[in-house]
């Protein structure tokens, strides 16, 4: 059976090669750098599952010391010039978006059909995992499918990662670290202290103002915490349940759905959701690294607002 | 209250520009120290939790694909072939792709945008437009059109996920709610996604809208 565990072994293994490729250019002033940083990630999808945790916490404290003092330098390898690029993309035509369409569609059709499907009575995948598994299958094919038509030489698709990977820099690990934090706040109690903060200090004797508290509670502890998913069980154990569903007799439901989607409001406004913000700034090589962020707070705000509202015309109605 | 100090180390660290990284290493021991958790329990911890967190790195996988295919001269086609379509702006080329990026993530189709389709399609696409319709716009504006399409992307994602049942976060909810005594059906949560849906539709929708003239301005000045 497919696992995420054998996913993770892919990944690691891609890294791996990326770590190897750094080493050995010697263009690159700070290419060991390079190579320890991309080492110790892929070691971390290879070994993290079984070296226990203390181990794997030594493997971040080097990675952070690695990616926050500046040991790492973008590579320049090899590859087409803008000509080459040009002339290969006119005699190629539209084919060549096929494999990059095949990731999505691989992906989907693989999370409708492979769930529970077996082979020889065999589970052919974890379901639980099936769409992040039908994702990376989605890969592999579109690799082959280039690697087969394309016929670059051997090592061309990983000297092309590296270069992307390099640009992410030390930004790759920082979703991964912002959700170790999160976990860490949780161990030590910070969202409990924030809801004693919220409920101790706002009044909230009126519909509207247990409505505009969680909403924006929801928002503002998500912009903290970079993941509504670690504001929800704080936000509505504090305000959501006690207030809007007991005192004024709310629908849980709606609760429930337009609080999250107020969370993901402030998704949109923090670099600590660096997986959706900081990342794609570095992936688009933005020199201004806030840049999506920006792009995005003046949609996230009048949709916040028109979240409060759904809520306090939705809520106490159904 | 002392815990919240890992807050403000954030929140100031991100203020002052400081390296996130090392931010984040200095919120975690001060958070832990404040949390009475000590030292080899709070590396330990840290490392449990990176590792939990594996999954959200698995989108690299896509990284050698990706730059194959650019190689091959992907964004080129992909400029190529938006500038011949001479209907298509860039605020209405991300409009189309906000409205397929909700419709197909709201069927369950998850793959990580940003990287798979934003950098290699979308925002080539975005800024070749852009250049056709006003001629070559400056270095600054082709940022913001870049920026702007991979905001798409996650305004598409974010308020089009939740009217998929099978989310994460619709069983985060579901969970949180039959725990407090009140079961509910993921359908339910699904059913009150669309109406933020159809409003984060109208709303990112106009802007890219008004991005379009004020592309049309930037061109004629």
């Amino acid at each position: 059976m497919i696992t995420l565990e054998h996913v993770y072994i892919a990944v690691g293994l891609v890294f791996a090669t990326f770590s190897v490729l750094s080493a050995l250019d010697t263009a690159n002033r700070k290419r060991f750098g390079n190579a320890a940083f991309w080492g110790l990630f892929a070691a971390s999808f290879l070994f993290g599952s079984h070296i226990g945790d203390f181990a794997n916490g030594v493997l971040v404290i080097l990675l952070i010391a690695l990616g926050g003092l500046g040991a790492l330098g973008q590579s320049h390898p090899r590859t087409t010039s803008p000509a080459e690029r040009r002339e290969s993309a006119k005699r190629r035509g539209l084919t060549l978006l096929l494999p990059a369409l095949l990731i999505p569609v691989v992906a989907l059709l693989g999370t409708f059909t492979l769930k529970n499907a077996t082979l020889m009575d065999v589970k052919i995948l974890d379901g639980a995992q099936v769409t992040l598994i039908s994702f990376a299958l989605g890969v592999l094919a579109a690799l082959a499918a280039a690697m087969l038509w394309l016929r670059p030489p051997v090592a061309a698709p990983f000297q092309e990662g590296r270069r992307l990977a390099d640009s992410i820099g030390w930004a790759a690990v920082l979703p991964q670290l912002l959700a170790a934090l999160g976990a860490i706040f949780t161990l030590a109690g910070v969202g409990h202290a924030v809801s004693q903060v919220a409920t101790q200090f706002i009044p909230l004797d009126q519909r509207f103002e247990a409505v505009i508290a969680y909403c924006l509670g929801m928002a503002l502890f998500t912009v903290v915490m970079g993941n509504a998913f670690a504001a929800f069980p704080v936000m509505t154990a504090a305000i959501g349940l006690p207030l809007i569903v007991h005192k004024f007799g709310g629908s849980p439901a709606i609760m429930g759905a337009i609080g999250m989607l107020s969370g993901f409001c402030g998704t949109l406004m923090t670099p600590m959701a660096a997986n959706f913000n900081i990342v794609p700034a570095a992936l688009l090589e933005l020199p201004d690294r806030n840049a999506v962020i920006k792009a995005q707070i003046p949609t996230a705000i009048p949709l916040l607002i028109a979240n409060t509202l759904l809520m306090y015309f939705l809520v106490f109605r159904f | 209250m002392l815990t919240l100090l890992g807050v403000g180390v954030v929140v100031l660290g991100f203020l002052l520009r400081f390296n996130p990284l090392l931010v984040i290493a200095a919120a975690v021991f001060v958070t832990g120290w404040a949390g009475h958790i000590s030292l080899v329990h709070t590396v330990a911890a840290l490392g449990h939790a990176f590792n939990q967190s594996r999954l959200v790195s698995v989108a690299f996988l896509v990284l050698p694909v990706i730059g194959l295919l650019e190689r091959a001269g992907l964004q080129e086609q992909a400029r190529m072939a938006i500038s011949k379509i001479r209907a298509a702006t860039a605020g209405r080329l991300l409009l189309v792709y906000l409205f397929l990026r909700q419709i197909s993530i709201a069927f369950g189709l998850q793959i990580n945008g940003q990287a798979a389709m934003v950098r290699p399609l979308i925002a080539p696409m975005a800024e070749a437009a852009a250049d056709t319709h006003g001629g070559p716009l400056d270095e600054k504006t082709h940022l913001l059109i870049r920026a702007y399409a991979a905001a798409t992307d996650n305004v598409g994602a974010f308020f089009g996920e939740d009217i998929f049942v099978a989310i994460g976060s619709i069983l985060l909810i579901k969970g949180m709610l039959d725990q407090a005594g009140f079961p509910v059906q993921p359908l339910a949560l699904s059913l009150w996604a669309i109406p933020t849906a159809i409003l984060a539709f109208v709303i990112h929708g106009a802007r890219l809208l008004l991005l379009d003239r004020r592309l049309a301005r930037e061109a004629r000045k």
